[in-house]
């Protein structure tokens, strides 16, 4: 596919939490917890308001279409800010600083007065009913000639723990937004934007790491089609494939449009009937303990509303996830049916009683009220309507594998007003030219591949390693930088995989496993064994006496002699192909305890020594 | 520095120099929605004096202050009209720190008219801050046969979060309920489950942020009102509606103030309060100061100043008969408060000295239990 031709234009939004000592607009820790630890429990209603424009959002009033409440988990690692029982404190200077650094690698322009904002989001995810966010920075670009065009900090949502229920702990946790312009074009362009801004991100070694910590929104249009936010895709590897779907999507909806309009397909409000009766004595569960059931004559839409717009997406889909915001479950459409319990028998029935005609196309929900019910057919018939135009503006979420269902309309400008209790903060030429620049991973693996010798696969890798702080120090501290490298890399993997929690084990307890070894108090071969005694509760101290003393030179020598005398007929069978198999029987008995190199040299040299007296 | 809005919805601040004037922007007025009530419920009064429950953003100062009036209440919150219909009335739009004791006579008065007008209830919007001092005026004030309300919020009313309209309604679920004296209705606990009806003469704001400061102190509250539901229920020492006949008295002796003893305060503090006609003394447990402010506090009150003991305990019955310092302070001619709140017993002497010229009798009255304020026993368990 041609996607320049196409003219896709694409931007990102990546937001990435902070790892800060405490949150943005309190003192709590920046730390999650396990919903099983939460020590208490409260809930509350959220209503829209008028924004300062005297208008109320229409993404928040997408919210307001259901009564809801929402209840909230707190913890002893949170506190009355997060309850919405206390105003913010100043906005956290330590975050700050890390926007300011990031802004700076992108060499970008700060706001000389940073203003906070409260932005309208009343789905529950913060118990305020907004969000607050400032803009940090304007104006950077990136090595591909885009751009980006702001930076802001903000305070991270609740978490969902389910349905209406949400979690406190990562409530407030500093979070940078950063956007590009729409300066991408291809899939593989936006993939490769993502993993550099990631790269520029971990570069500060201020940043959370692991799942959920860094989302990316990405900004989707086509020619003819229509701006799309398609909310946190997690893993970067699935950007590409989420641009290239709604690529796809966006042109089927097009495709579909055309057809529509040859058709002269049309929509009326008033083609609904109530067929609440009509369902009785149905074999459909939904339909059969639902209070209302409406049905929807599409005109002209049959074959289309269950075409293909997405891997496993039809427009009946888009049109279902419509509905659902007013609590429904769903919709079912006469392209699919009968199906699910619903008879053809009652799908004729529906179809006279509609007068529906073979070219159109029925919808059916049903609602358990009747404010539910009109809700949805309200929905129904507002998406059903835009397939005519073409396609929504919308805010959109991903699905597992790539595609992506509908969330809530675009929001408008009108979500944004003043956080009055923060008060604003001076950028001043001091305290920018006061912001270092820390060394881009990419240039450092670079580094320690020149300077250390480390292979490019393994310095890349330690680069982006949570690990690589620890790295640094090690080499601060006179280490090798291999052995160090090989611990981290390779060792700690293999040891994670037995099932050891190497989390267990501190960088200072590495350091002092490295340090030994150096001083030849333990081999290298003993690194593993120790370090499994580390991370189950040991002292390295402890660790190093319970594996054993450590053997000298003398030993090592004597041991590999009596080894070979007694096996000298072996030895003379296989020659100096019996270093091998040797090696493996001395290494067990020294039990690690000795450098494998010093026992290859000794054991090689007694070897020739032993092989040239027995040659006559 | 210049605050800039930005097409985004964001404001930046920028150096002023860097602006350039283009033009002024043109002022839509905003649409106002029609307020429509349901003329078949009964009729309440809404007077509001400003404060959270109706604040909105201030684009000069940045800061959020009061001046919606008490229609915009109704169109802030469209859950109100389910309940009653309302008569409103903005007094005063001001934060509730800047209250005064003529502010509460003015309020008494309109509050005293709407009653005479024969409406069901009357709610008061308030600022929380002085709500209680406010409360405990009016109970002094006014006889009521109906309820008079008084209702705030704690987070402001410009968010999605906001208490306001819990608080409202329940405040105005309350001002028609079975109820014939003057109270503050708030969250109950910082879930939005239901309110509590507190008596306006026992009440204190004891947190500075939380929904639920509000508490009544030496006493239960008098009720609680569900949400949403708005079911109100009473208990049996609440006041009845119609049990008082409607008057006003609204006279007050503003010469009066409240001083916070402290380990070490000097006897000059004291003098500050020369020719005031009435002094509260928040003291340390029973009710004491220290020895070397006796003879101050005995020159005030030689000079015709009516000194009152209270406690910062604030929890408790004041008694100057257990220790010496105690009974010298008796001696001396300081009145014990009781169980009264330092505030309360404040708002109460400036009434009581405004309206019984007698001095004898006034000390009477001080001890004697007016609108609820002094508890004959101190309960277990509060």
């Amino acid at each position: 596919m041609d996607y320049r031709e196409m003219g896709l234009i694409a931007g990102i939004e990546i937001h990435q939490q902070l790892d800060t000592r405490e949150k943005l607009f309190c003192h709590c820790p920046t730390t999650l917890r396990d919903t099983a630890e939460h020590s208490g429990e409260f809930f509350r209603y959220l209503r829209a308001t008028e924004s300062e424009m005297g208008e109320i959002d229409r993404a928040a009033q997408e919210e307001m279409k259901r009564d809801r409440k929402f209840q909230y988990y707190t913890y002893d690692t949170t506190c009355l800010v997060e309850n919405d029982e206390e105003p913010p404190a100043l906005l956290n200077s330590e975050a700050l600083d890390v926007c300011l650094t990031i802004a700076k690698m992108f060499s970008m322009t700060p706001i000389p007065q940073i203003h906070t904002m409260r932005k309208l989001v009343i789905d529950g995810s913060n118990t305020s009913g907004f969000q607050r966010t400032a803009l940090i920075a304007i104006n950077g670009s990136l090595p591909n000639g885009g751009k980006i065009e702001t930076i802001c900090l903000e305070e991270e949502a609740a978490q969902r723990v389910k349905d209406d229920i949400f979690s406190l702990d990562r409530l407030g946790i500093p979070l940078i937004e950063i956007t590009t312009s729409p300066c991408m074009h291809t899939p593989e362009e936006v993939q490769q934007v993502a993993e550099y801004m990631g790269m520029v991100l971990r570069s500060t070694g201020k940043v959370k790491r692991g799942i959920g910590t860094i989302r990316q929104d990405v900004n989707i249009s086509i020619k003819g089609g229509a701006r799309v936010e398609i909310k946190g895709v997690q893993e970067l590897e699935l950007i590409a494939e989420v641009v290239k779907r709604e690529v796809q999507r966006q042109k089927e909806l097009l495709t579909i449009r055309d057809e529509l309009n040859k058709r002269k397909a049309d929509i009326n409000l008033n083609e609904h009937k109530d067929v609440t009766d009509l369902f009785k004595n149905t074999k459909s569960t939904i339909l059969k303990k639902a209070k209302r059931i409406y049905a929807q004559n599409l005109k002209g839409f049959a074959g289309l509303v269950g075409r293909e717009i997405q891997p496993d997406r039809r427009l009946g889909s888009e049109i279902s996830d419509y509905a659902k915001v007013c609590g429904v479950g769903g919709i079912f459409h006469t392209d699919e049916l009968p199906a699910y319990g619903i008879t053809a028998e009652e799908v004729d029935k529906v179809r006279k009683v509609l007068n529906a005609k073979e070219v159109d196309c029925i919808v059916l929900l049903a609602g358990s009220s009747d404010k539910q019910a009109t809700c949805a057919l309200n929905q129904v018939f507002n998406r059903a309507k835009s397939a005519l135009k073409g396609i929504p503006e919308e805010t959109r979420k991903m699905l597992e594998e790539g595609s992506t269902a509908y969330m809530r309309p675009l929001p408008g400008a009108a979500r944004m007003y003043p956080e009055t209790d923060v008060l604003p903060v001076l950028i001043n030429d001091a305290r920018w030219k006061g912001v270092k620049v820390p060394e881009l991973l990419q240039i450092k693996a670079e580094r320690f591949l020149k300077e250390y010798g480390i292979e490019r696969n393994y310095a890349g890798q330690l680069a982006s390693s949570e690990k690589l702080p620890l790295f640094e120090r090690a080499i601060k501290e006179g280490i090798k930088p291999k052995l160090a490298a090989f611990t981290i890399l390779s060792t700690s993997t293999e040891l994670r995989r037995e099932g050891i929690e190497i989390r267990n084990i501190s960088d200072d307890a590495y350091l002092t496993v490295w340090h030994s070894v150096e001083k030849g108090k333990v081999a290298k071969e003993g690194i593993p064994d120790l370090l499994r005694l580390v991370a189950s509760g040991s002292t390295v101290e402890t660790a190093i006496q319970n594996l054993g003393p450590s053997i000298s030179r003398e030993e090592v020598e004597s041991i590999v002699k009596k080894i070979i005398s007694e096996r000298s007929e072996f030895i003379q069978q296989r020659g100096k192909a019996a270093l091998g198999p040797l090696m493996g029987v001395v290494m067990a008995e020294v039990r690690g305890s000795v450098d494998g190199k010093v026992v290859s040299e000794i054991l090689k040299r007694e070897l020739e020594k032993s092989l040239a007296a027995k040659t006559p | 520095m210049a605050v800039v809005k930005l097409d985004s919805g964001y404001n930046i601040g920028v150096t002023p120099s860097l602006c350039k004037f283009i033009e002024h922007p043109k002022i839509e007025p905003t649409k106002r929605l029609e307020v429509t009530q349901d003329k078949k419920l009964s009729e309440l009064s809404i007077i509001s004096t400003g404060g959270t429950i109706a604040s909105r953003i201030d684009y000069r100062t940045g800061s959020v202050t009061s001046q919606f009036d008490a229609s915009d209440i109704l169109i802030a919150i469209p859950e109100l009209a389910k309940v009653a219909q309302y008569h409103t009335k903005s007094l005063y739009t001001i934060l509730s720190e800047n209250m005064t004791p003529k502010i509460w006579q003015d309020l008494a008065k309109a509050v005293y008219e709407e009653i005479k007008r024969g409406v069901t209830g009357v709610i008061v919007t308030h600022g929380t801050d002085t709500m209680a001092y406010s409360a405990a005026a009016l109970s002094f004030m006014i006889d009521t046969p109906v309820p008079i309300v008084f209702v705030g919020s704690q987070r402001s009313a410009d968010r999605p979060s906001s208490d306001n309209t819990m608080n409202a309604v329940c405040a105005a679920s309350v001002a028609k309920s079975d109820l014939g004296e003057v109270v503050v209705v708030m969250h109950a606990t910082t879930n939005d489950d239901f309110c509590a009806i507190h008596r306006g003469t026992r009440v204190r704001k004891m947190h500075t942020s939380r929904r639920d400061a509000f508490q009544s102190i030496g006493m239960p509250p008098l009720g609680t009102v569900s949400y949403p539901s708005r079911e109100v229920k009473l208990e049996n020492f609440a006041v009845q509606r119609g049990i008082h006949k409607l008057a006003l008295h609204e006279k007050l002796e503003q010469r009066c103030g409240m001083v916070q003893f402290y380990p070490g305060m000097s006897p000059d503090v004291l003098k500050g309060y020369e020719g005031y006609k009435g002094l509260v003394i928040a003291g340390t447990g029973l009710g004491h100061v220290s020895t070397t402010l006796i003879p101050g506090v005995h020159n005030l009150i030689e000079s015709g100043t009516m000194v009152v003991m209270t406690s910062q305990c604030m929890h408790g019955r004041v008694c100057d008969r257990v220790y010496d310092t105690g009974r010298d302070l008796l001696t001396a001619g300081v009145i014990e408060g009781n169980d009264m709140l330092a505030e309360v017993a404040l708002v109460k002497l400036m009434w009581v000295l405004g309206n019984e010229p007698n001095p004898m009798k006034a000390r009477e009255l001080m001890q004697t239990d007016l609108k609820g304020e002094c508890m004959r026993r101190s309960a277990h368990g509060l």
